[in-house]
């Protein structure tokens, strides 16, 4: 005999739930008392129990839908009674290696499409979905083009398949992202004369190949202030945060044709300037061509997105989990701003913090946005 | 050190035998036509000659009774070899070999090491038929007590001999039949030779084959089939079939997340089986697809050409299955 099991009103007021993911699935056996969903309500993310024993025959309502209370969410079959009834579907084919990384990377693997034999998904198909799925997706983001060489970017771009799959993956970090990651943002308008007058006079006495860009200085300050700074640099997994040993900033680089992919510099904070430079301009061009490692999609422990020529003032970034923090930068610009009591043209630019309230809060970020500031305020030092 | 020596893999286990002769009296080979007729193989041809019959010595046709003999030698403080024609025949011997040489170490309490090196021919490939053409090193394999090595290479044919004969264990010594004829490189590594460990014949990312002894070569084949396709197989050649090298299995299906184990062996109980049970249970969550396996077809070896080849674990077979496990992402 099956039977429903319908949202219960959890608290007085409750009228609605948004599912936010389910325990069970269909086949599951259940007890009376076993947590199978959690959902979403005013009051925050609660463990809904279920009321008799059975096993789950089908999921009706999916996760992230709002539904009234009193709503079919499953319907259970009887103990004994479900072989009678329709089968759960196949297991997706998910090889261990990909589902851990896909664990570890906070990548939704059922909704991957698998390139393995006979339709699995696999390690690469996980990697490349998180490559993807890095950084805000808030304004669309463009890299400065002017960070890659010009010519030794692949014209081509991605194929149109692993394209719909980056943006899947895009679409499931980052759900998950907002749903998971209580996020607060902070961000200040600095002065950078000094930088950008400090890059001129640098980039003035190089080749054009060895000029510096405005992108390499908040790569090795953020990677410094990192350093200097724990709680934006590492991983919250199982409820708990690590930080990581070394400070590996990764990159948000827009894909020609749409996507975005967030590769990181290794060991950012030990790498001097122009080999820094070296590096953002690899990654971009191996980026655009496809060829990036999987190690620099995972290694990230903090991202900086970067909005080049855009005439975008602020970036609200989103944390690409397991990491705890992200850094946006809006375009640099001449405006007038107050300089000794007097208005004066200056280069400013917009910093931004988006940081998991899990980890910090708003004064350790401050603190964090003020040392990234004063960094940037001596270039000479970076 | 001097350069490559071109030479057979036949003349590379005959100068490992002489080697032993020469730097140690204990040593001795016996076994069936060792001295008079040179060797079922011809591997000891001319050494009757050069060491007389006191240290090269024909036996009667009775393995029970002259690997028995060179149990009671080698207890007795001597470093025999006794040559056992294939490995079809040693089961004859296995009485000697599982119930004493095997055990009488452990029985006396580590009193009476049993240093014997037995050496046989295995495997198909010559048209030898179904009594003198199998592939049964898992069954010795499976004793604790023995140490069993297959050399593949002619490094490993030559050095090998001499690190079975420094063990105080009994060895087991499987000498391929395919590969007695075939001619390669004698370099100054093996001088250096070990008894134990697996070695990485061939490096690759994409897929690990695991083989030992003439299937190491039908491995090689298929990696440069494969290679035309894109996919970079590496190669591990185990050498030490007890005790197994987990380590560097394990290292390389962690890095290539794919393996396929060639065997010449029955797939039944096999020692393929047995790989691939150490590589699930140490290595499942880092594996891409499923472990594979390539064997031989489970009948005894037939004797027709065409029959036998179909029978072994080819090299197109090999290429087919690592495809069936890389996909269209590889």
């Amino acid at each position: 005999m099956a039977s429903e099991f319908r949202l219960p009103a959890l608290g007085a007021d409750m009228d609605a739930g948004t599912i936010v993911a389910w325990q069970v699935a269909p086949g599951s056996r259940v007890k009376r008392g076993d947590v199978v969903a959690v959902v979403e309500t005013d009051k925050g993310a609660i463990d809904v129990e279920i009321f008799e024993d059975g096993v789950v025959r089908e999921i009706v309502v999916p996760v992230g839908q709002k539904v009234a209370v009193g709503t079919v969410l499953a319907r259970l079959d009887a103990e004994g009674e479900a072989a009678g009834s329709a089968p759960a579907g196949p297991r997706a084919k998910v090889s261990p290696a990909a589902r851990r990384r896909a664990h570890e990377l906070g990548v939704e693997v059922e909704s991957l499409q698998g390139s393995g034999a006979d339709g699995a998904i696999t390690l690469a198909d996980v990697e490349r979905a998180a490559g993807a799925a890095v950084a805000s997706q808030a304004p669309a983001l463009e890299e400065p083009a002017t960070l890659a060489p010009q010519g030794a970017v692949s014209t081509t771009g991605v194929p149109a398949d692993s394209r719909a799959s980056m943006r899947a993956a895009i679409a499931s970090a980052m759900s998950r992202s907002k749903r998971e990651i209580p996020h607060y943002y902070l961000s200040t308008t600095v002065d950078v004369t000094t930088a950008t007058e400090w890059l001129a006079a640098h980039n003035a006495a190089v080749p054009v190949t060895e000029r510096l860009l405005f992108a390499a200085l908040l790569v090795k300050a953020l990677a410094l202030t990192c350093r200097e700074t724990p709680g934006f640099s590492g991983f919250h997994r199982d409820g708990r945060y690590e930080e990581s040993p070394a400070v590996h900033v990764g990159v948000a680089v827009a894909l020609r044709g749409g996507g975005l992919v967030a590769p990181a510099i290794m060991n950012t904070a030990d790498q001097s300037l122009p080999a820094l430079m070296t590096a953002m301009r690899e990654l971009v061009a191996r980026a655009r061509a496809g060829r990036l490692r999987a190690s620099e999609l995972a290694a990230p422990t903090i991202v900086l997105t970067s909005l080049g020529e855009d005439s975008v003032d602020v970036v609200f970034p989103i944390i690409q989990p397991p990491q705890v923090a992200i850094v946006g930068a809006g375009t640099v610009v001449e405006r007038p701003w107050v300089v000794e009591g007097k208005i004066l043209p200056r280069q400013l630019v917009t910093l931004s913090l988006g940081a998991d309230h899990r980890v910090t809060d708003g004064r350790l970020g401050a603190q964090f946005m003020s040392k990234l500031v004063r960094k940037l305020g001596d270039p000479a030092t970076l | 050190m001097s350069e490559p020596v071109r030479i057979t893999y036949r003349e590379a286990v005959k100068q490992a035998i002489r080697e032993a002769l020469q730097g140690d009296p204990r040593v001795f080979l016996m076994g069936e036509d060792v001295g008079r007729y040179g060797g079922c193989f011809a591997v000891s041809k001319g050494l009757l000659a050069e060491f007389g019959e006191q240290r090269i010595r024909d036996t009667p046709l009775s393995e029970s009774a002259f690997v028995g003999a060179g149990i009671g030698a080698a207890l007795g403080g001597l470093r025999p070899i006794v040559e056992v024609m294939t490995v079809n025949f040693s089961l004859l011997a296995l009485d000697q070999i599982v119930n004493n040489a095997a055990t009488l170490c452990h029985m006396s309490g580590g009193q009476f090491p049993v240093p014997l090196v037995i050496r046989m021919a295995t495997g198909a490939g010559r048209q030898l038929a179904a009594q003198h053409s199998h592939s049964l090193e898992a069954w010795y394999a499976h004793v604790p007590g023995l140490r069993v090595v297959e050399p593949a290479t002619i490094d490993d044919a030559r050095g090998m001999l001499r690190a079975a004969l420094a063990c105080p264990d009994p060895v087991i010594v499987f000498e391929p039949i395919s590969l007695y004829n075939m001619e390669g490189d004698l370099t100054a590594a093996a001088s250096e030779v070990k008894l134990a460990g697996a070695r990485v014949h061939r490096t690759g990312k994409d897929v690990t084959l695991v083989s030992y002894g003439a299937s190491l070569w039908r491995c090689t084949a298929a990696a440069d089939e494969l290679a035309t396709a894109g996919i970079e197989a590496e190669i591990i050649d185990l050498r030490s079939l007890r005790p197994l090298d987990d380590a560097t299995i394990l290292e390389s299906v962690r890095r290539t997340r794919r393996a396929v184990v060639v065997d010449e062996g029955w797939r039944s109980g096999s020692l393929a089986a047995e790989i691939v049970t150490r590589i699930v249970e140490q290595a499942f969550y880092d594996l891409d697809a499923p472990v594979a396996r390539v064997c031989t077809e489970e009948v005894p070896i037939p004797y027709p050409k065409h029959l036998e080849d179909a029978a072994l674990p080819a090299a197109p077979r090999i290429v087919t299955a690592v495809k069936g496990l890389v996909g269209h992402g590889q």
